[in-house]
């Protein structure tokens, strides 16, 4: 018999229960929307990660100075000595400072962050000025009274302008000499709610009256792990030690975030394939119990010439049938809830992360449903190819 | 040219427990080409050992059944498959057809197994559909035909793969009499149109309607002659008449 009538007979067979069928695929469908919802959301999870490391700008380079109690120091013009020594590693540096000064705009104190940089910053930040200039270095060398205000800011409270307004900050009085285009989304969770001085005016505010990080942008993707090891070397040489900072670049950090990410979506999703297993059980045991009901059927198939391997291959290619089936109905499935749960985020955390369904996934899921089928098919077929013709044609 | 069947002294023994059954004790007996034999007996007389034999369903504990000159005991389970397909055509007493599949499919069924070409095998299974006047049932499932139709499809299904034999076991067991003769009336048609054909029957009535009867009584043969001498040949040695 041909693989193609099997294949009829056994779309026959589950059309003509289509509730018990619908039953029987029940634990494949589950399983196979399990492993793509979760991959999906895995796939989402890492999208969303890369876009935002990538917002902040993939070839940037933290330093984080610890304190250390040594006088061993470096100064804001080490560090803009070494970029500009090594133009080809380096393309910019600028010093942060978190001034942890409020900020006060006419009687309203908002919960913007006041953050001292160099004038560099809205390039390795990727920021964009939408009015008005950024800081320059001037402003830092002179210590101007000046600040650049994120969109969040200049929308909540200057409708969207701002530029030549006054604000204070720790007690002094700012003006606005520049407003950032939106670079998250307006939030107050974010980007786009900052205040940015010189950071030489933020060192007088903040309290250690210390520069504790630098943000480097290497010159290239390619570069950045040299980068790295040129600002470390540079570092260990004025501190004499490697535990008194910290260079992390945000390219490995996201590498390192992906890694943890893949290890739990392959744990969660092979927890999820567990039903998978479940539902091949479910299978073979509506398999096995319709290889007795059947018996008589097959009996007649003998007597009319069938071989140990036709009727072999008829149930398992029944049963891979059904779990082939259920593994469509699965990916739908699976589909469906994938943008339920894309909707279901977007409202209810206000980020923009869909669940998307890799087609790697889907492949795997539909794959592993029909294997499934054939694995868990083959002992019923077994038990049916050797049934004996007289004994199977006597059975009522 | 070597009989169609050829039994050497063919033995069946069944161990049930401490004790042995000779279902089949020691028969010989040969069947040639074209002959229209009934195999008759009460029940536990063997005929149904027999015919689980000549069908390739069973093979024997001892001796020799050669299926046109081939020994069949030697075979394996899916070599007797092929010769059922090849050689064999079953009617059975439950008509035993397919229920979800048409009555054209159910013909075509053996053809499947010997893995005949669909357009030939459409041709063919309308051909012996035809043939017992059922040509325009082709669509129907069994269950929406009646008893007698039933049987007359499991009649085409046997004919449909050409087989050297047909064995009908009770094919008129589950029809009222008078489908039962017109049963019995196409079973002689097909025997005049060259067909051999193997009855098995407890009904003497029946068994009188072939050429040849051989009445079996606990595995043994206690008559193998012409059906219209059998009455008064059984009764002179004693046996008893249905």
């Amino acid at each position: 018999m041909s693989f193609f009538q099997s294949f009829r007979l056994a779309l026959q067979s589950i059309f003509s229960s289509k509730v018990r069928a619908l039953l029987t695929m029940l634990g494949i469908i589950i399983g196979v929307a399990a492993v793509i919802v979760i991959v999906g959301l895995g796939n989402g999870m890492q999208n969303f990660m890369t876009d935002s490391f990538e917002s902040m700008g993939t070839n940037l380079i933290t330093v984080t100075v610890v304190g250390r109690g040594t006088a061993r120091s470096v100064s804001d013009d080490d560090m803009y000595e070494l970029a500009q020594e090594n133009p080809a590693l380096l393309s910019a540096v600028s010093p942060t400072v978190s001034s942890g000064a409020q900020l006060k705009i006419g009687t309203e104190t908002p919960s913007t962050s006041v953050t001292g940089v160099g004038e560099d910053y809205a390039d390795i930040r990727q920021y964009e000025v939408g009015q008005g200039r950024f800081l320059r270095y001037v402003d830092v060398l002179r210590r101007q009274k000046v600040c650049v205000i994120g969109s969040y800011v200049s929308n909540e409270y200057f409708d969207g302008g701002g530029v030549g307004e006054t604000i204070k900050i720790g007690g002094y009085t700012y003006t606005v000499i520049g407003v950032l285009k939106e670079k998250a989304d307006s939030g107050e969770y974010g980007d786009d709610n900052v205040a940015l001085i010189p950071y030489t005016n933020a060192v007088k505010l903040s309290n250690s009256g210390q520069i504790s990080s630098y943000y480097f942008s290497a010159a290239s993707e390619d570069v950045i792990t040299q980068a790295k090891a040129a600002i470390e070397e540079r570092l260990e040489k004025a501190f004499g030690s490697d535990t008194a900072y910290s260079v992390i670049s945000m390219s490995e950090l996201l590498d390192i975030m992906d890694d943890m990410l893949n290890v739990m979506i392959t744990i969660l999703a092979a927890i999820a394939a567990i039903s998978l297993v479940v539902g091949g059980i479910g299978i073979m045991n509506i398999m096995l119990v319709s290889v007795s009901e059947r018996t008589r059927e097959i009996g007649i198939r003998k007597s009319l010439g069938a071989r140990q391997r036709d009727i072999m291959q008829q149930f398992v290619i029944e049963a891979a049938t059904t779990s082939g089936i259920g593994g469509v109905i699965g990916i739908g499935f699976g589909y469906l809830l994938s943008s339920l749960a894309t909707k279901l985020i977007v409202a209810l955390l206000q980020q923009d992360m869909a669940v998307t369904p890799t087609a790697g996934s889907i492949a795997m899921a539909f794959g592993i449903s029909v294997a499934i089928g054939i694995l868990f098919g083959y002992l019923p077929a077994k038990k049916a190819a050797r049934l004996n013709p007289i004994d199977a044609l006597r059975y009522e | 040219m070597a009989p169609l069947i050829e039994f050497r002294n063919v033995y069946k023994i069944y161990r049930m427990g401490d004790t042995e059954v000779h279902a089949v004790d020691g028969i010989s007996m040969t069947i040639e080409r074209g002959e229209f034999v009934a195999i008759v007996g009460q029940s536990g007389s063997g005929k149904s050992t027999c015919m689980n034999i000549i069908g390739c369903l069973d093979v024997p504990t001892a001796g020799q059944y050669l299926l046109a000159g081939q020994d069949v005991g030697r075979l394996d389970d899916d070599d007797l498959a092929a010769i059922r397909n090849r050689m064999l055509g079953f009617i059975f007493q439950q008509y035993n057809l397919l229920p979800k599949m048409s009555v054209l499919e159910n013909v075509e069924a053996s053809l499947v197994y010997a893995g005949v070409p669909r357009a030939e095998r459409d041709a063919r299974a309308k051909k012996t559909l035809a043939r017992v006047g059922l040509a325009d049932k082709l669509k129907n499932k069994p269950a929406q035909l009646s008893g007698g139709q039933q049987q007359r499809v499991s009649i085409a299904r046997a004919l449909a793969g050409n087989p050297s034999v047909i064995l009908a076991d009770e094919p008129t067991g589950a029809l009222d009499s008078r489908t039962g003769r017109e049963v019995l009336a196409l079973l002689q048609d097909l025997h005049r149109e060259g067909n051999t054909i193997v009855l098995i029957t407890h009904d003497n009535s029946i068994a009188r309607k072939a050429e040849r009867i051989i009445r079996l009584e606990d595995g043994r043969i206690i008559y193998d002659g012409p059906a219209d001498a059998e009455r008064a040949v059984v009764q002179a040695e004693g046996g008893q008449d249905g």
